[in-house]
């Protein structure tokens, strides 16, 4: 008996584990308990293991393109006169963004595991891009979880999905967005985790997975840090990316932490600050649980989750990783927002600048970033994560010029 | 003892409950109480879900009827109405089905004093384990509400006695793997996962999940001590309204044969 409850007690301690302060846990159907220890045992395991970090390594230099640069965004930042703007150019991995750090990661780890079908919910569908690449790379089943709306308005990449030999599933609930992806994705893994992993796109969800994912891009901020570090002998002094559920921003933050390097993560401040406008879950909205983790949320007083707007289909969540509200509740990180029509200004910005076409995502971290660098002085220097290519934006944006905005 | 104890004490020999299920505030808060009377009548234990707005739990049926009550208006509160004014009128047990967003959004202080004065006995969170759950359940013992939790065929044997420690008034066990909704027969297994939770759990167990049909409930009943019904009543109703029927006549004709097909196994077991 007392083993047994010695047992229960260490298992239950080991949980306490997915804790950002008083955020994340594990708020996931009975069904969902066991797989997410599995996973979570993989992962340790995994991330212990030479074997398997070297394959990780390799395929994230030979195949991802990493290391990513910093590059100096000299006209940039002469444009805007104050600090040097750095871009860690995460636009140049494989798939055209980040999240590709991510999917190698989970998709060898479900291999590991021998899940030999993936799942994935997707927005602006880089992270659907990205699962699908992965998953044909390793010759494994993937299926894509993609609100109509999504779907519609990133028409290009579902077509990307499909030629890389994934199903993309559309989703009609709700509001046909991200948040909706994410709760197909959740029934369907309810019912298939025993072959199937669950390869979440960012840093949100039950325990592990914001830590896991967490893990899996900090390789932007260490690598960054190193960079700067060569290039300047010095740390940046301030960091800038966007936020929807927070991957690229964590990634580029989390090996900063212990260093007093200011922190800005940037959400989507869509049309306005009514619900249904906008996508500034941190900024404007409560604390709540959704998908599996206790976080910050947009919620109306009965709970019920409101809908968000954005330009950029990646941002337009209503929730955020548990990790970033705990930095904002302590005070370590800030969190701002820029409209749909700063964002846009911004991707013209750069286009013209610097002949970079940044992701309305992306975007969103350079209209921050420059409101920021103009206020800071010359001598110092800010680290943008430009998280993403914009040519799945490129309908968007023509349509939106077209229209005479 | 308390209400929901003795539905199952009482029961004996005389078959397995039946806990039928009602969306709150679907179609409309008044039509929803005649359904919810209706079920009442032939139900042992009735469920009341309050919608939310993303269902991570359930399939199409529960999905819709979830839908349409919010389109219609539902909060929160018309469900503690709903609650009261079934109490007002039954002494059958009558539990709170819901995400547990709403009820941290509300307080966990303030949503069992809700609770408890609208006289529900107990609530179902699917989203909320045993490992998160201490701040509910302790504002829910206080007022004499019970927290019911889940089983899966997923939980090892070593979590499935510290979900029956851990549960109040039974263990609501999932017959599938999955979300709610109609199945066309019971998952592979099901009998050995009940073996395995009679052999290790002290508490009342219940099945629920994808149990739609008479011969499913026989079935059922020949593994647990209660059979839970949710889409299929809610998908009665649904229908009948399509139809242009009486939806609350309806549910409480399925209610009735549902009933009749589980004291027909507790008489072929007695």
């Amino acid at each position: 008996m007392r083993k047994r409850e010695a047992i229960i007690t260490e298992a239950e301690s080991r949980h306490r584990r997915g804790r950002f302060g008083d955020f994340g846990g594990c708020f996931v159907p009975e069904t969902l308990i066991a797989p997410l220890r599995e996973l979570e045992e993989a992962y340790v395991q995994a991330m212990a293991d030479t074997a398997f970090r070297h394959e990780l390594e390799s395929y994230l230099r030979d195949y991802a393109g990493r290391p990513t640069p910093l590059y100096e965004a000299r006209r940039l930042s002469s444009e805007v006169g104050g600090a040097t703007i750095f871009l860690k150019r995460e636009d140049l991995c494989h798939t055209g963004s980040h999240k590709i750090n991510n999917t190698l990661g989970q998709c060898l780890l479900a291999r590991r595991m021998g899940k030999r079908r993936v799942i994935a919910e997707t927005g602006a569908g880089q992270h659907g891009v990205a699962t699908a690449t992965t998953a044909a790379l390793l010759g494994q089943e993937c299926d894509v979880f993609m609100g109509e709306t999504d779907m519609a308005r990133q028409s290009l990449n579902v077509f990307r999905m499909e030629l890389l030999g994934a199903r993309v599933v559309p989703v009609t609930a709700g509001s046909r967005t991200l948040k909706d992806a994410v709760n197909e994705a959740l029934r369907d893994w309810v019912a298939t985790s025993d072959h199937t992993h669950y390869c979440i796109g960012s840093v949100v969800g039950p325990h592990p997975f914001p830590l896991l994912v967490r893990d899996l891009q900090s390789v932007i901020g260490r690598e960054a840090r190193r960079q700067h570090l060569e290039r300047t002998g010095n740390l940046p002094d301030c960091l800038v990316a966007c936020v929807g559920g927070g991957s690229n921003s964590l990634g580029l933050f989390h090996p900063f932490l212990g260093d007093g390097v200011r922190m800005v993560g940037v959400e989507a401040g869509g049309k306005g600050t009514e619900p249904g406008e906008h996508g500034s879950t941190l900024c404007l909205g409560s604390a709540g649980v959704l998908h599996g983790a206790r976080s910050y949320l947009l919620q109306d007083g009965d709970g019920q989750i409101v809908e968000t707007h954005s330009v950029s289909a990646g941002l337009d969540y209503p929730g955020v990783g548990p990790e970033h509200a705990f930095l904002k509740d302590s005070g370590r990180a800030e969190y701002t927002n820029v409209s749909d029509a700063e964002a846009l200004r911004a991707v013209e910005m750069l286009c013209s600048t610097e002949g970079i076409l940044p992701a309305l995502e992306s975007a969103h971290a350079v209209a921050g970033a420059v409101e920021l660098a103009r206020e800071m002085p010359r001598s110092s220097s800010l680290v943008v994560c430009l998280s993403g290519r914009g040519d799945k934006d490129v309908n968007t944006l023509m349509d939106i010029r077209r229209g005479g905005r | 003892m308390s209400r929901i104890d003795d539905a199952f004490s009482a029961r004996g020999g005389n078959g397995c409950a039946l806990i039928g299920y009602a969306t709150a505030g679907f179609p409309d808060r008044k039509t929803c109480l005649s359904i919810a009377s209706s079920l009442l009548e032939h139900c042992d234990i009735l469920e009341i879900g309050i919608p939310f707005s993303d269902p991570v739990l359930d399939g199409p049926v529960i999905q819709e009827s979830s839908r349409r009550a919010l389109e219609s208006g539902f909060r929160v509160s018309d469900a503690f109405d709903l609650a009261a004014e079934l109490r007002a009128a039954s002494q059958k047990p009558i539990l709170a089905m819901t995400y547990y967003n709403p009820v941290h959004r509300a307080g966990h202080a303030a949503f069992a004093a809700e609770a408890a004065r609208a006289g529900l006995d107990g609530t179902l969170i699917p989203d909320l384990p045993p490992e998160e759950m201490a701040g509910w359940k302790e504002e829910a013992d206080r007022r004499g509400i019970r927290n019911v939790l889940f089983a899966a065929m997923t939980t090892p044997q070593e979590r499935l006695r510290y979900l029956d420690r851990s549960t109040g008034g039974f263990l609501y066990c999932f017959a599938v793997k999955g979300t709610t909704g109609m199945r066309d027969r019971l998952a592979g297994g099901l009998g050995d996962f009940m073996a395995l939770a009679r052999s290790c759990c002290a508490s009342p167990l219940a099945i629920g999940l994808g149990i739609s049909t008479p011969d499913q409930c026989r079935d059922a009943a020949a593994l647990a001590d209660g059979v839970v019904v949710g889409s299929a009543l809610v998908k009665a109703a649904m229908d009948a309204i399509q139809d242009g029927e009486d939806p609350a006549a309806r549910a409480g004709r399925l209610a009735s044969l549902l009933k009749r097909s589980l004291a027909e196994q507790g008489a072929a077991q007695a």
